[in-house]
């Protein structure tokens, strides 16, 4: 119950205030098409360097909390999901919404939001300290395998082909390498100038999430924004409370899949709303309503988008491995601070993780204040054009990346990264594992030196890195996760290839 | 999709996996390359799994480009690297900014170009964003950025 002790950090004026705006701003965020969760957060990194990190922190997190419910916004007014994680919310959200339900379907959004976010961030709490005491016992070797896991699992599950997801981990792990060596001060592909002090992660985070999304946005063309604002009427809250706990169903189910689902590194929130929303409508004695304005398709999918969130982060700050590419981004704002998640967080600086972790609890509920008043004005930004969002990603992502060191060449290394991760997911690439392996990369590689010097004077590499129970169980999750994988890939080919013969 | 459009773009990534390996067997001294080469073995064993893939048609995973994306892409992508790798040095962060932001409104506005008023909105948001940019740079965060061609 060490938490409660550090409550009073959070209401501290400039903390509360950052917090607040953590919160709207990411609800108007998020609520714009094309402006991912990922990207949101990391184009605001640079706004936290002049902060203490434990207000930087409260910036980020409430910013992440938001963005991912403000998505359910545009998702219901406009029919155009805020990110991927609003996908399922569209399907009853949105029909709510044209039957004149949708400050309903707003209110339930929030509301289920709130309560799958804060049972997620109480997961954090009771799970994150009795966790970074059981990573003590990791030593190089686990920690080598561990970072491999990361970038493994999310390269293999995060994307339509294994082997481009893997490939993606391999050029982010390369990327890491570039620069000085720290042990023996050689040089390592250092083919410009600019990039003898390695890749700073901070403009590659912004480059690698932020300029594919303004090409893409280039790409549409002069497209003019053609959903239309629904109307909404007003309704009682009390009602949509009611209403929520009458489908404590499909609440429980949101809340438990979205929880268990951020657990699990790779996994994310994209298919949290998706799943949750499956099993609701499987175990619903009203399945046949799923899918025509139905409001337990829309708590059982808010409901686990918010609940994944605090677990997403359970891997990050215990084992210093990011279970997500948004937790990636949060990992690059805590390193900036110089503080290395895992026990050290907190044991050495117990203030800023329970700070921000409080502020993460708090921040659900303001969600769900603010959410309900904020919706109307998020759905009008969600329609500004795409040319002049482009253009605001650009100019934010320039500065926020020159911000960073002064310097140019961090700049340069945005907009080359930025480009050229544009063209490779055009061709089946990923960005997540890609920025993980950039993440990792410096870990598995300190890991893997340091335990290649104790197996030398001791049993030898290969015992080394391949015995004992934690390794072997490390290396089982890796190898399954692309066998699982690989399955599933095959599994779809031949799904597709039966359906398009069953077309022809 | 055509099936060069995957085996270009896998055999670039197969030519960087081979040069990192090539480098990293090659340079010394050979504890410093311990972990490159490790990951470059990885690298170059899935690059040219993914480029016989691509070369034997069994590439699916990605859209490619059509024409029309080329189109519509090129002319943002074209001021997006002028403004990095030249403006944004040569005539400052805030003018290449705000020359940048009114041509990439001018090209990708949806509203007409034959009317005034669009042309005038135009004008107000760059001079907007351009403010917005210099408090929160400038003023809040006290960002030192090259020196303004038009400006001190």
């Amino acid at each position: 119950m060490e938490f409660i002790g550090y409550f009073d950090e959070v209401f501290q004026p400039i903390s509360f205030m950052l917090l607040l705006i953590g919160t709207i701003g990411g609800l108007i965020l998020g609520a714009t098409p094309g402006l991912s969760p990922t990207m949101a957060v990391a184009l605001l990194i640079p706004f936290t360097f002049q902060l203490e990190p434990a207000q930087g922190l409260i910036l980020l997190g409430a910013a992440y909390t938001s963005t991912v419910a403000g998505g359910a916004v545009s998702a219901i007014l406009l029919k155009i999901p805020g990110a991927p994680a609003n996908i399922a919310t569209t399907l009853d959200g949105h029909t709510m919404a044209t039957q004149g339900r949708g400050a309903e379907a707003l209110q339930l959004s929030f509301i289920s939001s709130a309560i799958g976010g804060v049972f997620g961030v109480m997961l954090l709490i009771f799970l994150t300290p009795a966790l970074s005491k059981w990573a003590l016992a990791f030593g190089p070797s686990h920690l080598f395998w561990l970072a491999i896991l990361g970038v493994t699992v999310i390269g293999t599950l995060d994307s339509n082909s294994v082997v481009k997801g893997l490939l993606s981990g391999c050029i982010g792990m390369w990327l890491a390498t570039i620069g000085f060596d720290d042990i023996m001060g050689a040089q390592r592909f250092i083919f410009h100038p600019e990039l003898s002090g390695g890749i700073n992660i901070i403009p590659a985070l912004i480059g690698l999430f932020a300029i594919p999304q303004v090409l893409t946005m280039f790409a549409q063309g002069r497209k003019a924004a053609d959903a239309e604002v629904l109307k909404v009427q007003r309704h009682p809250i009390g009602a949509a409370i009611r209403e929520t706990f009458r489908r404590s169903r499909s609440l429980t189910i949101g809340t438990g899949i979205g929880a268990f689902i951020g657990l699990i590194p790779g996994v994310g929130g994209q298919i949290a709303g998706l799943v949750a929303y499956d099993q609701a409508k499987k175990f619903s004695p009203d399945r046949k309503k799923f899918g025509t304005g139905h409001s337990e398709g829309v708590i059982a999918a808010e409901s686990a988008n918010n609940a994944m969130v605090g677990p997403s982060l359970v891997p990050l700050l215990t084992l210093s491995v990011p279970g997500s590419p948004t937790a990636a981004v949060l990992l690059g704002g805590l390193l900036i601070h110089g503080i290395f998640p895992g026990s050290d967080l907190f044991d050495n600086h117990p203030d800023v993780a329970w700070t921000f972790i409080n502020s993460m609890l708090i921040g659900q509920i303001l969600m769900c204040i603010f959410g309900l008043y904020v919706a109307g004005f998020a759905a009008r930004v969600a329609q500004v054009p795409q040319s002049v969002m482009a253009a605001i990603v650009l100019g934010l992502a320039v500065f926020g990346s020159y911000s960073v060191q002064n310097s140019m060449g961090d700049v340069y290394v945005m907009a080359a990264l930025g480009v050229g991760m544009y063209f490779l997911e055009r061709f089946g690439f990923v960005a997540a594992p890609l920025v993980l392996g950039l993440i990792l990369g410096p870990i598995a590689e300190a890991n893997f030196i340091q335990g290649a010097m104790i197996a030398d004077a001791t049993t030898g590499r290969l015992p080394y890195f391949f015995s004992g129970m934690l390794n072997l169980t490390l290396i089982f999750i890796v190898v399954a996760s692309v066998v699982y994988s690989v399955w599933m890939e095959i599994r779809q080919r031949k799904l597709d290839r039966k359906d398009k013969e069953a077309h022809a | 999709m055509s099936r060069w459009q995957h085996i270009i773009p896998s055999g670039l990534v197969a030519l960087t996996g081979i040069w990192i390996c090539w480098v990293s067997y090659t340079q010394q001294p050979a504890q410093a390359f311990l972990f490159p080469r490790l990951i470059s073995t990885v690298f170059v064993a899935l690059a040219l799994w993914t480029f016989a893939k691509a070369l034997l048609g069994w590439s699916r995973a990605g859209d490619g480009i059509s024409r029309r994306i080329i189109v519509n892409i090129l002319p943002g992508l074209i001021v997006l690297l002028i403004y990095v790798f030249w403006a944004a040095k040569a005539l400052g962060f805030y003018t290449a900014s705000a020359i940048v932001f009114f041509i990439l409104l001018s090209i990708y506005d949806p509203n007409p170009h034959s009317e005034v008023r669009s042309w005038i909105k135009r004008v107000i948001i760059t001079v907007g964003f351009v403010v917005i940019m210099y408090g929160l740079f400038a003023q809040v965060l006290n960002v030192f950025t090259p020196k303004e061609a038009l400006f001190q």
